[in-house]
């Protein structure tokens, strides 16, 4: 007998992530996101919501989200992702999670955690939160209070973090990095370290909805790309057992594509505030596509496995050239089918991060170029549609449920 | 609250390893398959890493849950030790394992 538990396959007992089989006969996906609200606090320029923000009166209801997390656990879903958004302003999240934890679900927040204090985390653990992810936009207030629009964030997510070990949650520092906190990388790592979080996750903005409007203020240069590559990799040897990595590297300066959520309708979708089901949370960007809703009459499964949005680019059949007979089609699906149509106007041509791609030149030139720009002012993100950052910030305005 | 230099878990046969509140062991009868959960992860375990992990209970030691499997199978002790011990220490790396003094409540 051999016991060994590895990611890949090798001889013996092992631990595989995720299991191949279930992702090729696009069964239900093992982990979903939900987003509870669009409603948050923070106005960071890069944020993944879509530029038209749902309103806090189309949200799904308590019951709603209950019966929706009912379904997804009974069709196989095991893991949720509560996110927004800033899933705290939801009067219910405790209520919800003791749910999806009652129904077999793993529990997992994603948070900016600015509206959180001692006794709000301390029901979530309660009620069985099984992680807390907070996201940091530096490792001190100037640059990160200036990223997030939001006076003292910095701080009070340095103190939410620490309410959160000390309540014994597992902790993930999520570091959302760009051209204008590139250089604090390292601090940010060490930060993580000092807050006593398990994990780290590294992500460099992707750019679709507010971060294309922002992306000459965001975008890094080449030289801080490979910088922040031998940073990550050094810190990861040394924390080894100390702290887990995942590292997410901005696509644009990479000769392949990412395999964007895993290829379009094979292993994700995310729930929108007012219940939409999407094959990413960027889908919305793509115009043309119809989105079907949990308030609908077809089941999560029936969505799914087919509804129109979701065959639209699953597989290879409405590949075009050059991805229709690439040798890599199967591997990275084409790339991001939200930022081909951003870039060239259609979803279905090939990602320009790739190389193959006849647009791919020009992108990596335009980024490089305006990675070397002078633009920094940002356009914060809101319900307004945005906002442009005054030369002199002023007085916050407050933030109001 | 313990340092963060204190999780790095070196696994013998003297540990008794748990799962965190952040790692859990479910059957998925979707799927008809174990599988531990982590954050952003799903692993899949096979079914002697499930038995081994289902002996991590924060009671027993590494040293008594080699004897069990030993026994059961009928195999060489150095044997399973050598790869017990590899399996938990990648998971411990990963942090999906910890030793049962600093484990969380779930």
């Amino acid at each position: 007998m051999t016991v060994s538990v590895t990611d890949t396959a090798s001889e013996g007992p092992s631990v595989l992530e995720k299991p191949a089989s279930v992702a090729e006969t696009f069964g239900i996906p093992m982990a979903v996101l939900a987003e509870l609200t669009h409603r948050c606090p923070l106005q960071c320029p890069y944020c993944s919501n879509p530029l038209e923000l749902e309103r806090s009166s189309t949200e799904l209801t308590t019951e709603e989200w209950k019966r929706v997390l009912r379904e997804l656990a009974e069709i196989g879903v095991l893991q949720i992702h509560f996110s927004g958004g800033e899933p705290t302003v939801r009067k219910d999240l405790a209520e919800l999670v003791r749910h999806a934890n009652d129904v077999g679900l793993y529990t997992n927040l994603i948070t900016s955690a600015v509206l959180l204090d001692r006794d709000k985390l301390k029901a979530l653990a309660d009620a069985g939160l099984s992680h807390v992810q907070i996201s940091f936009q530096g490792c001190e207030p100037t640059v990160a209070d200036r990223v997030a629009g939001y006076k003292n964030a910095h701080e009070k997510k340095l103190q939410a973090a620490r309410w959160t070990r000390e309540l014994d949650l597992p902790l993930t520092v999520n570091a959302v990095m760009h051209r204008q906190n590139l250089h604090q990388l390292s601090d940010m790592i060490q930060m993580a370290v000092d807050l006593d979080a398990h994990r780290i996750e590294i992500a460099n903005v992707q750019y679709y909805g507010w971060a294309l409007k922002n992306r000459a203020a965001l975008m890094p240069t080449v030289e801080q790309m490979e910088a922040a590559i031998r940073i990550v990799e050094e810190a990861e040897q040394r924390l080894k057992g100390v702290l887990a990595f995942d590292h997410v590297i901005p696509d644009y300066y990479a000769a392949r594509p990412k395999k964007c959520m895993g290829g379009w309708g094979r292993q994700f979708f995310n729930i929108t505030p007012s219940g939409k089901i999407l094959p990413c949370h960027a889908a919305e960007t793509i115009t043309g596509l119809n989105f079907e809703s949990v308030r609908g009459n077809k089941s999560i499964a029936w969505i799914w496995q087919n509804s129109d949005a979701f065959n639209r680019y699953r597989g290879t059949g409405w590949m075009k050239e050059p991805c229709k007979s690439c040798a890599f089609r199967e591997e990275d699906f084409g790339g991001c089918r939200c930022q081909a149509f951003a870039l060239t106007g259609d979803a279905a041509n090939t990602d320009p991060a790739c190389a193959f791609s006849p647009r791919h030149e020009e992108v990596f030139k335009a980024a490089a170029r305006e990675a070397e720009g002078e633009t920094r002012a940002f356009i914060y993100r809101n319900f307004a549609g945005g906002t442009p950052e005054a030369a002199d910030p002023g007085e916050e305005k407050p933030f109001s449920l | 609250m313990e340092s963060p230099r204190s999780r790095r878990m070196d696994v013998s046969e003297a540990s008794r390893p748990v799962l965190p509140r952040h790692t859990k062991l479910r059957f998925d009868s979707t799927r008809e398959r174990w599988v531990l959960l982590a954050p952003e992860r799903v692993l899949a375990p096979d079914d002697i890493a499930v038995e081994v992990l289902q002996l991590c209970d924060g009671e027993r030691s590494v040293e008594q849950l080699v004897g069990t499997l030993a026994e059961k199978y009928a195999a060489d002790r150095a044997e399973i030790s050598h790869d017990v011990i590899a399996m938990l220490q990648d998971l411990a790396d990963k942090g999906f394992l910890v030793e049962a003094r600093e484990s969380s409540a779930s």
